[in-house]
């Protein structure tokens, strides 16, 4: 499916990163990173296995903390919030893990629930239900809402994944990785499903991948991260369009594949 | 190339090790102390989740349930059968409830039960908390606005907290039951005889020390199986380190505090 022209404000910005570093141990991952999402816009950050692009979304998540550097999401400084406002602020973001994360002892429908019972407590079980069924809808998976995250392919899990993120309606989405491991056709799926978010749900994302499908058909916007830092920033053609060394052979070997 | 001389003397690889070794062992200890701390900063602090502590107690009883009754009731029957010679020689046959209570009340009920339980419920708890580390749930429980510490680890051990000391009264009771078996089969004791004989040894100390020593194992069984799940390394290698260290650390320190108990409590005789 062609990617629907989306609807960005280059006026806000929700996420803000200046100077950002972190190191594991002696190794350097991030070297003085400078980033900023604009509302409405999908961001994709391409880069080698190891190159720190998970690394760089747990940060903005709060997962990790950083050596250097600020982090702006929604006009809140990430390092400097208390444990209450961290949980406030990461409500307004969805994060849809590699590996999709669901709770492996809970079905479908209490996996989708869990977020909301526990950060909307005046909901009612109608409305609870409802919600379900709306997530589960959008991401077409209305009939597994019984089976257990064991049942379900790998296609069918970041599916799920990304409902249960959808689920407390993010203003801001995070996708690691969301087509490792995945067949084509599924691939198509999700790069799909990930527009339809953008479109339907009006998300700001940050896709963390290293399929140039999925960075073409996806991103309004790419960032080339190499040697801890962005190399290259721009559309998919810009950044394509390069003799960087460093960056070329990365194109090459994707489109052999 | 000559390489001799980036390769460390065996000795000085030696001591290498042992200082690692020594650095690790006061780094776990300084963490499992921040462990604790935050236990007793979030467990008794609004929202409080008792419908999960209540799941929990439940997980925690019927994982162990069988298994303490069938050891509560042999330990009852086979302690009473190796006492018998030993007071018979003195012909003291009718203090056999009297010694089968104390021993079952002050020592072998609470012990039992902790160390079945540490088996059972800390080997699970360390392998369950770590798959979830391993596989990102509980990142995926904090980025959903969820602490997961709150949700997994207090309410864990508040369930072992107060679950043990139910199983431990339980197995006290199986024992007894067993021990009642054997005095019967052999001398004909009726059973109120017995449960008279049974309880009028017990001091209300005995109940105590025994109830304060089921509730610290309990939240040791519970600690531990926790931390070594919760910071568990990353793999499935991860896993199996966290189930077999869950169930070696909470068995021995149950031990240790068994006799730190057991001196302070006899100062009150």
């Amino acid at each position: 499916m062609e990617k629907a022209k989306a609807n960005i404000d280059y006026t806000k910005t929700v996420i803000s990163i200046r100077g950002l570093e972190k190191s594991f141990e002696d190794f350097a991952v991030l070297r003085g990173i400078d980033l900023d999402l604009h509302q409405g816009e999908n961001l994709v950050v391409l880069g080698r296995s190891g190159s720190g692009k998970s690394v760089l979304i747990k940060l903005i998540s709060g997962l990790l903390k950083p050596d250097k550097g600020t982090i702006e999401v929604l006009g809140k400084d990430v390092c400097c919030l208390s444990d209450k406002e961290l949980r406030e602020l990461r409500i307004r973001m969805g994060f849809s893990f590699q590996s999709s994360a669901l709770y492996d002892s809970m079905t479908v429908r209490k996996n989708l629930e869990f977020p909301l019972v526990r950060n909307q407590k005046q909901l009612g079980r109608k409305e609870i239900d409802a919600a379900v069924e709306s997530v589960l809808d959008a991401v077409g998976l209305s009939q597994t809402i019984n089976q257990m995250p064991a049942e379900l392919s790998g296609g069918q899990r970041k599916r799920i994944g990304i409902a249960r993120t959808l689920i407390l309606n993010p203003e801001i989405m995070l996708y690691d990785e969301p087509t490792g491991g995945l067949d084509p056709i599924t691939c198509t799926e999700i790069n799909d499903l990930i527009n339809e978010v953008q479109q339907r749900y009006h998300t700001s994302s940050i896709i963390i991948t290293h399929d140039l499908t999925c960075a073409k058909s996806t991103g309004d916007r790419i960032a080339m991260l190499i040697d801890g830092k962005f190399q290259r920033t721009g559309s998919f053609e810009e950044v394509f369009e390069t003799k960087d060394e460093r960056i070329k052979p990365f194109f090459d070997y994707n489109f052999i594949q | 190339m000559n390489t001799e001389n980036n390769t460390p003397a065996p000795a000085q690889k030696k001591d290498n090790t042992i200082k690692r070794r020594i650095t690790g062992f006061f780094t776990d200890l300084y963490k499992i102390h921040l462990f604790i701390v935050r236990f007793f900063k979030e467990a008794f602090v609004p929202p409080f989740e008792f419908k999960e502590i209540v799941r929990q107690c439940y997980e925690v009883g019927v994982r162990s349930f069988a298994l303490i009754s069938v050891t509560g009731f042999i330990v009852g029957f086979i302690f009473t059968k190796q006492s018998r010679p030993s007071l018979a020689s003195f012909g003291a046959n009718s203090w056999l409830p009297s010694l089968v209570s104390i021993a079952i009340m002050r020592a072998l009920a609470p012990l039992v039960t902790a160390l079945i339980a540490s088996g059972k419920v800390g080997s699970s708890i360390g392998a369950e908390l770590s798959s979830m580390r391993v596989t990102e749930q509980i990142d995926a429980m904090e980025v959903s606005g969820t602490n997961p510490f709150k949700f997994l680890v207090c309410t864990r051990v508040l369930a072992t907290t107060l679950a043990i000391p139910i199983l431990a009264t339980y197995t006290a009771l199986i024992g007894m039951l067993g021990g009642y078996l054997n005095v019967s089969m052999n001398e004909g004791v009726s059973y109120t005889a017995f449960v008279d004989q049974f309880f009028r040894p017990l001091m209300f100390l005995d109940f105590t020390s025994s109830l304060i020593k089921s509730i610290v194992f309990g939240f040791t069984i519970g600690i531990v199986g926790c931390y070594q799940g919760f910071y568990s390394k990353e793999g499935t290698e991860g896993v199996g380190k966290a189930a077999n260290g869950a169930v070696v650390t909470a068995m021995f320190l149950v031990f240790i505090e068994e006799i730190i108990i057991v001196q302070i409590t006899s100062n009150f005789r």
